[in-house]
Order: structure tokens, then C-alpha cells, then sequence
């Protein structure tokens, strides 16, 4: 017996379902867009897509971590569309002074991205500090920032200045080799938060914060620091988000970024993240974001189903995930 | 009753395999369990134990074999058949909903109603009644997740007795109880008994073995390899034919040489509502032992000391010089390091791989940002081979490993911090005699070589055994320091329920 305890376990047979299913998933329905319509597979419809899912990714990414340390972050949504719209107030404000150049789009950047981080230390200090439940907290933030961007559009919608928006717009349309600048965010976030989440420290001490929080204290993690830096991260990256974001409409109001926490939740558990913490992978949201996109993509593509269904299909998917993890958990 | 030789068990097992993925973990096991007896499974950790008494009670299925109940073959198709059949069990792990108050956990999936609601009334004398019976004073109404461990077990054990079983099963009932409670238990596993109940039940304390039961079976490595009446085969011949080796020399020498300069010196260390005005030295090279009451604040203190929750200190001196210790990091830094326990609440991830339950204590030494795998699947070459951790397969949850081997991969994790100073609390609780063994020549060993260790304990053997000096703590107070030949049951006992105290056993 003791013989056999240090020989390294067999390798498996079949990586399990839960790890198949996503993968599985986006395949079929890459097929079945192919099937349907000749363009699906084209260039443009495929850079289409992933531009399209840039904004929910890179939410999703941070979502990932804050999902993997055991919280939850309703906010995202309403949180784009209030620093969008400090964003443009900003840069309108600042347009007299600094004129249409570069400076003043790195000014909207970094109103985004401080504004961003501000926003997920405040609702990772109340769940920390305080110790109210994250559900709660973010339940309260997501109300708070949405009805601030109305108040600030004064119920109608704020726009960025007409010369400067000329000026932004290449952030969204344009790239490096014919690639766009959101696809190339999304891919640079997609890689950093993988390589975070598996191969790092944080990434490790997210898991063990939420897979028990008590051990995790035990073992001189510091728990509620890890949890602060997950809303910290994910309020980081709803700034870069927005920044990709603000140019392709170059507006904000109050129907901006509305249930992108849904779709970055989804996105999240779809890809196979366990919405109890514990456990997550960066990779695995990505394919769940890609299977939101492709779902709404395909119903607009073929007249097949109606798009309004959209809402409905992606339900479905939601739940089967969910059912996946569990019949992998009990297996195991 | 009838000659127990010629009753037909009441539940036997017949030739029965059982196997988790590639891995045989039972390789025929044979066992007969009659009424108005105990039988006693005992056997190392991981020998299948607590696999087989799933199996008896209806929680696992087995991989091939037979079930007889009274002589007649059945197959359990799930938990409820076996409820059923009149088997309750209590598992080695907790069974109970923290969430819930005592008594919706005594009346879970079956409460009491009155037409469409609960009958309340009924229901609380009920548990109050099946509380007494095990001298249990905790509150009906307390929530599970406030009390002790020990009354956790309590009430487990009032939940199993209120179900009037035909068979009971308990795993490993005795390892966070008290000497008192489990006299306790005990007086109703007699009453039980003569009633006519089956009982099957298992403890590394071989002691209560000898005590309580009438039949013994052995398992080693998922095999029987003894099976017979109790008085027939002594303490010292059950371990040796579970551990395969001779065992009657549990403890180490204690050394002669007196122990080194002082390491740690505290004083005045209170945690509100716990422990106050706490004050000790610990020598270099020297066992402390800390004995006292469940509940006379041992592990809250040191949990204070180690910044894992508020405490206050007038001094703490770690080297000689002054160490302001606040939170857990604060503590690795200075070199000290505390065994929790609590190992499925505290001490593992019990959904996590070893590698991962190995390292995240110390997970700085392992790479700088990037953690660097391929050290630690060495390290956890080193900790399998060093503490003798069997795991079957190596990549298997630390959930599924038996108790024992989840204890030794504990000790092997707050190793891999390197402390200098070492404090343990029941460091062998649910650990096999020959793995006991083991761990105290390891902590001796670890002492000789520079360490102070520091050990909570509530088993008096262990305290006395392998202690240089003991502290017996009271009601959060020091009873007093005992060294050399002071140390002894009478004035640990004595001091640790007060000198002329009413004897009533616990201390809040
Ligand atoms: N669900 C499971 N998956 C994989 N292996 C398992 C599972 N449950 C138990 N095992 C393995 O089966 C063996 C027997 O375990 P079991 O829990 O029955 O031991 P035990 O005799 O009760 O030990 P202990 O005294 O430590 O409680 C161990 O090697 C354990 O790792
Ligand atoms: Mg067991």
C-alpha cells in the first residue's frame, strides 16, 4: 500500500464534461452558423462578433476573480454607463483648454480607469470592511450609478463633443493589422487574467478565499485583501471597457451598459466558473462570452428564429451549464 | 437474549469489494453485526473503516459483494432504504446543518406536525428529553454553527439515539469528545445494548475498544485480518495486528539534557471573552503541553498569540526581542506557526488536490508572482514520503482522504512554512496508533533539533507523555505550570477543573 501512494496517478481517460461542454458548445454553434449563412464564417462577421464581445469579455474577465474569491458584482452595468458619462462630461468640460488632440483623450482614459478603480475599492470596502453581503452592496451600487448617469444626462443622453468624437473614433474602428484596438484589449486582458488566475499567487489565494474563507485565514491569506483587489480589478476593467466603449456610440444614457452584469455573470458560469467560488478559469469565460455573442449573432444572421428569442435561448444555455457542473461535481 | 453465538447477525457483510475509480479500497471484506452487541471496525487510517460502514448503512453502494439483512440479501438503493431497515449512522464528519438550530437538526426530514403545522411544543420537549439523556445542556434553540465541537457531537449522537434504531453505526464518535462525555455515550451504548440495538462503531482509542465492545474486527489495508471476541486479544496485540508492526512504545524518551535558552516569552495575553492575563515561556528544544477542559479557552488563546483573532498582550517576546503580532502574517514572520483543530472548518480545502492544500500556506516559497508547479509536486513527493500520506490517487480531492491522512497532510502543510516555534492543537485527533507514533517521535524529533513546540491536547495520555512541562488552563486562566515528575493525571485534573470545584465536567 505504501508502495503505491507516491506513483503519480493515472492520466484520465476523458477530460470531464464540465470541461468539454462549453468547448463543445461554441463548436456546434460555429457549425451551425457556417450551415446557415455563407458570410458567418467571413472576415467581417467574425471580427464583428468578437468587437462586439470585447466589452462584455474583458467585464467578464474581472468577473471571473471577483466570482472565484466567492463574491458577486451586480454593478457593472450601470457602473459603465456612470463613468462613460464622466467621461464625456469631462472631456467636453476640458475641450476649450485642451482642444481636439491626444492629450485629451488620455484625460477621458484616465478619468475612465481612476473612476473605475474608485468605484470597485468602494464596493469592495463595503464588503470587506463592513461585511455586508456583496449581493447587497452591489444590489445598492448598480441602483446608485445608474440613477446618477440619468441625473447627470439629465434624464436624456449625454454626447461627446462632434469634432472629438471624429477624432476618438478610430479607439473602436480602427487596429493594428486590420485587427481591432477592443479585439486586441480583449486578447492582452484575456492573457494577463490567465495567466493571474492559473499561474500566480492571487490567482491561487482568490480560490482558496472562495472555496472557504476560514482556511483560507488559516493559511495566511489575506482574505479580505484578496477580495478588495477582485472588485478593485473588475472596476479597472469596466474603465477599460468603457473606454473602448464610448467611441463606437460616442454617447451615454441611461440605457447604457444595460444588463451587461447579467451577460458577464453568464458569461462566467457558462465558461465553467463556479458561481460559489472556489473555483474559476479565465479561458473558460472567454468561450462563454463567445457563445452569447454567436447566439445573438446567429439569430440575426438567419431568419431562422427570431431574434427576440434571443434572451430566451441564452436562459437555456445558462441552466445547462449550471446542470454540467453539478453532474461533474457529483461524479467527482 | 439468546446466545449471541447462535442469533443470526441482525446485518452482515459477505465478500464485499469496493473500488473508487481504478483503485480497490476494500478487497472482500466478511463482518457480522448481531443484535444486543458492539462490534468494534477498527484498523489504520484509510484501511476502509469508515468506507465500509457507508456501505453497512446505505451511503455508498459496493462494488460487488453482499448486504444481509437478518440472513436475507438486500441492496440499498439509496440512503432512505437504509433508514428504512432501522440503520442509522453518525458520520466521522459532521452530518448536521450549521445554519439550523439543535432542534430542527434533531427533527430534519421528519418534524413533528400538527395538521398543516409544525407542532413546536412537542418538538422541544422531544429534544429536550433526548438532550438529557446524553447530558447535553446546550440550548434547543441554539444555532449548531455557535457550539463546541464536542456538542456538535453531542448532539449528533442525541439526533442518532432519538431514531430508536435497529442498527447503529457510529464512526469515530469518541474523537472530539471528552473523557466525561464519552462516558456518557457510552452508559447509552450500554442501555442500547440490553435493548437489544446492533452497534458498530470505531475509535483509534483502543482503550474504549477494550472497554465497550464485545466483538473486534481488524481491517488492515482493506482486508479483515482479525475477527473475534474482545477479550480475547489485548490492546497492545489489536495495534499490532492493525499497524503490521509492534507499537507499545507509544512515546519517545523524554530527554535528559534540560531544554535551551527561551524563545518565546509571553505575558499578560488576553482574547475578550476567551482567555485573559495568559503567561508563559517556552524553552528551545522543550515540549509545552497545554491541557484543560474543552472550553477553558487553550485554542482561542493561541490563536490570539498567532494574530488569527483579537488579542491583546502586555509582552511577547519571540528571540528576545519584542514581537507585535496582529494579524496571521505578522505571526509567519516571526517564525511562529499554529496547527488548527479544526480540519475540514479551518485546515484544508477539502474540495482542492493535495499540491494545492500543501503550499498555500507557504506559498511565497514557491515562486515569486508565478507559482513554480514543479516545485511544488516535489515538495509534495517530499510531504507523501515524509508523513506517510496515503492517497490512493494523487490527484484525488482532499475531501475524499480519510481522516487521518487529511490530519497528516495538515501537519505536513503548517510545516511548510518552516516555524521555528510550532504550536499544535490535538494534533492527533482521528490519527491511528502507529501514525501517532510516528507523529510523536516527529514532534520530539523536531524539538531536539532546535524547534519549541508548543501542544494542546485534550488527551491526558499524549499531554503526559510527551509533554516536558504542562499548563493546565481554567476558565481562561492559567491553573497553573507543571514540570518533571509533577506532571501526572491527578494534578493536571485537579487543576484544570479547580481544586475543590463542583465536578460537573464542563467549563463555559
Ligand atoms: N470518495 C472517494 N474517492 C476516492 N477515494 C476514496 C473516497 N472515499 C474514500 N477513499 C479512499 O478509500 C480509502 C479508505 O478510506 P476510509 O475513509 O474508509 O478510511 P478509514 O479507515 O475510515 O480511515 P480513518 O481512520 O483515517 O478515518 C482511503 O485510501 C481513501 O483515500
Ligand atoms: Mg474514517
Amino acid at each position: 500500500m505504501t508502495s503505491d501512494t507516491a506513483t503519480p496517478a493515472p492520466k484520465r481517460s476523458l477530460p470531464s464534461m464540465s470541461l468539454l461542454g462549453p468547448v463543445i458548445a461554441l463548436l456546434v454553434l460555429i457549425a451551425i452558423g457556417a450551415s446557415l449563412n455563407s458570410n458567418f464564417l467571413g472576415a467581417a462577421n467574425i471580427t464583428n462578433v468578437l468587437a462586439r464581445s470585447a466589452f462584455i469579455g474583458i467585464i467578464a474577465v474581472g468577473m471571473t476573480f471577483v466570482i472565484t474569491a466567492g463574491g458577486l458584482d451586480l454593478s457593472v452595468g450601470s457602473m459603465a454607463a456612470f463613468i462613460a458619462g464622466l467621461m464625456i462630461l469631462v472631456m467636453n468640460a476640458a475641450l476649450p483648454t485642451l482642444g481636439i488632440g491626444v492629450p485629451i483623450i488620455l484625460l477621458g482614459m484616465v478619468v475612465a480607469i481612476v473612476a473605475g478603480i474608485v468605484a470597485g475599492l468602494i464596493n469592495g470596502f463595503l464588503i470587506t470592511a463592513l461585511g455586508i453581503e456583496a449581493f447587497i452592496v452591489t444590489l445598492g451600487t448598480m441602483g446608485i450609478y445608474r440613477s446618477l448617469v440619468t441625473w447627470l444626462a439629465d434624464g436624456g443622453t449625454l454626447s461627446l463633443d462632434f469634432g472629438l468624437r471624429t477624432f476618438y473614433r478610430p479607439v473602436y474602428f480602427d487596429g493594428i493589422l486590420g485587427i481591432s484596438w477592443p479585439i486586441i484589449v480583449f486578447a492582452l486582458v484575456v492573457i494577463l487574467g490567465e495567466i493571474l488566475m492559473s499561474f500566480a499567487r492571487f490567482g491561487r489565494h482568490c480560490a482558496a478565499t472562495g472555496s472557504n474563507e476560514h482556511v483560507a485565514h488559516y493559511s495566511n491569506v489575506d482574505v479580505n485583501r484578496t477580495r478588495l483587489l477582485t472588485y478593485a480589478m473588475l472596476g479597472l476593467l469596466v474603465g477599460v471597457a468603457t473606454i473602448m466603449y464610448v467611441p463606437r456610440l460616442g454617447s451615454a444614457s441611461a440605457s447604457t451598459g444595460l444588463l451587461w452584469e447579467l451577460e458577464a455573470i453568464a458569461a462566467v458560469i457558462i465558461g465553467g466558473t463556479v458561481l460559489k467560488g472556489g473555483f474559476g478559469r479565465v479561458w473558460g469565460t472567454v468561450i462563454g462570452v463567445l457563445i452569447l455573442s454567436l447566439i445573438d449573432n446567429i439569430l440575426n444572421l438567419t431568419d431562422f428564429v427570431s431574434p427576440y428569442l434571443n434572451g430566451a435561448i441564452q436562459g437555456v444555455i445558462i441552466i445547462l451549464a449550471v446542470i454540467l457542473q453539478r453532474e461533474a461535481k457529483a461524479k467527482g | 437474549m439468546g446466545d449471541a453465538v447462535t442469533t443470526p447477525p441482525t446485518l452482515a457483510l459477505r465478500d464485499v469489494r469496493k473500488s473508487f475509480g481504478p483503485i480497490e479500497v476494500l478487497h472482500g471484506v466478511d463482518l457480522e453485526l448481531r443484535a444486543g452487541e458492539v462490534l468494534a471496525l477498527i484498523g489504520e487510517n484509510g484501511a476502509g473503516k469508515s468506507t465500509t460502514m457507508k456501505i453497512l448503512a446505505g451511503y455508498q453502494g459496493a462494488t460487488s459483494g453482499r448486504i444481509l439483512l437478518d440472513g436475507e440479501e438486500v441492496t440499498f438503493a439509496s440512503l432512505h432504504d437504509g433508514e428504512e431497515a432501522g440503520i442509522v449512522m453518525i458520520h466521522q464528519e459532521f452530518n448536521i446543518a450549521e445554519q439550523l438550530t439543535v432542534e430542527q437538526n434533531i427533527f430534519l426530514g421528519r418534524e413533528l406536525r400538527r395538521g398543516w403545522l409544525l407542532d413546536k411544543k412537542k418538538m422541544r420537549q422531544l429534544t429536550r428529553d433526548y438532550l438529557d439523556r446524553v447530558n447535553c445542556d446546550v440550548d434547543p434553540n441554539a444555532r449548531v454553527s455557535t457550539l463546541s465541537n464536542s456538542d456538535k457531537q453531542m448532539v449528533e449522537i442525541a439526533k442518532a439515539l432519538s431514531r430508536d434504531a435497529r442498527i447503529l453505526i457510529m464512526d469515530e464518535p469518541t474523537a472530539v469528545l471528552t473523557a466525561q462525555e464519552t462516558d456518557v455515550l457510552f452508559d447509552q451504548v450500554r442501555a442500547l445494548k440490553k435493548a437489544g440495538t446492533a452497534i458498530l462503531f470505531t475509535s483509534h482509542k483502543l482503550g474504549e475498544v477494550a472497554e465497550i465492545a464485545d466483538q473486534v474486527t481488524i481491517l488492515r489495508d482493506g482486508s479483515v485480518v482479525h475477527d473475534g471476541p474482545a477479550a480475547e486479544v489485548s490492546e497492545d496485540e489489536m495495534a499490532t495486528a492493525m499497524v503490521g508492526r509492534d507499537v507499545s512504545d507509544l512515546f519517545p524518551d523524554k530527554p535528559d539534557t534540560p531544554p535551551g535558552e527561551v524563545m518565546m516569552r509571553v505575558e499578560g495575553l488576553t482574547v475578550p471573552g476567551y482567555a485573559e492575563d495568559i503567561g508563559f515561556e517556552l524553552r528551545r528544544g522543550e515540549i509545552l503541553g497545554i491541557a484543560g477542559l474543552i472550553g477553558s479557552g487553550r485554542t482561542e488563546a493561541m490563536e490570539g498569540l498567532c494574530g488569527l483573532r483579537p488579542a491583546s498582550a502586555r509582552l511577547v517576546e519571540i528571540g528576545g526581542k519584542a514581537a507585535d503580532i496582529r494579524r496571521p502574517k505578522d505571526a509567519r514572520d516571526h517564525g511562529l506557526c499554529y496547527l488548527t483543530e479544526d480540519r475540514k472548518l479551518r485546515g484544508l480545502l477539502l474540495g482542492m488536490g493535495l499540491r494545492v492544500n500543501l503550499t498555500l500556506q507557504a506559498l511565497d516559497r514557491f515562486g515569486g508572482f508565478l507559482i513554480d508547479k514543479a516545485a511544488e509536486e516535489r515538495a509534495l513527493d517530499a510531504a507523501i514520503e515524509a508523513f506517510d500520506i496515503r492517497a490512493g490517487q494523487r490527484d484525488v480531492a482532499v475531501g475524499n482522504l480519510s481522516g487521518g491522512n487529511q490530519q497528516k497532510l495538515l501537519l505536513a502543510k503548517v510545516m511548510q512554512t518552516e516555524p521555528s516555534i510550532l504550536i499544535v492543537d490535538e494534533p492527533t485527533r482521528g490519527i491511528d496508533i502507529g501514525t501517532k507514533q510516528q507523529i510523536y517521535a516527529y514532534l520530539r524529533n523536531l524539538a531536539a533539533q532546535g524547534h519549541g513546540i508548543v501542544m494542546i491536547s485534550s488527551e491526558m495520555q499524549e499531554v503526559i507523555g510527551l509533554s516536558d512541562r504542562v499548563m493546565v488552563m481554567r476558565s481562561g486562566r492559567s491553573a497553573g505550570i507543571l514540570s518533571g515528575d509533577e506532571i501526572g493525571e491527578d494534578a493536571i485534573v485537579r487543576r484544570a477543573m479547580g481544586v475543590g470545584a463542583d465536578m460537573n465536567g464542563k467549563v463555559a
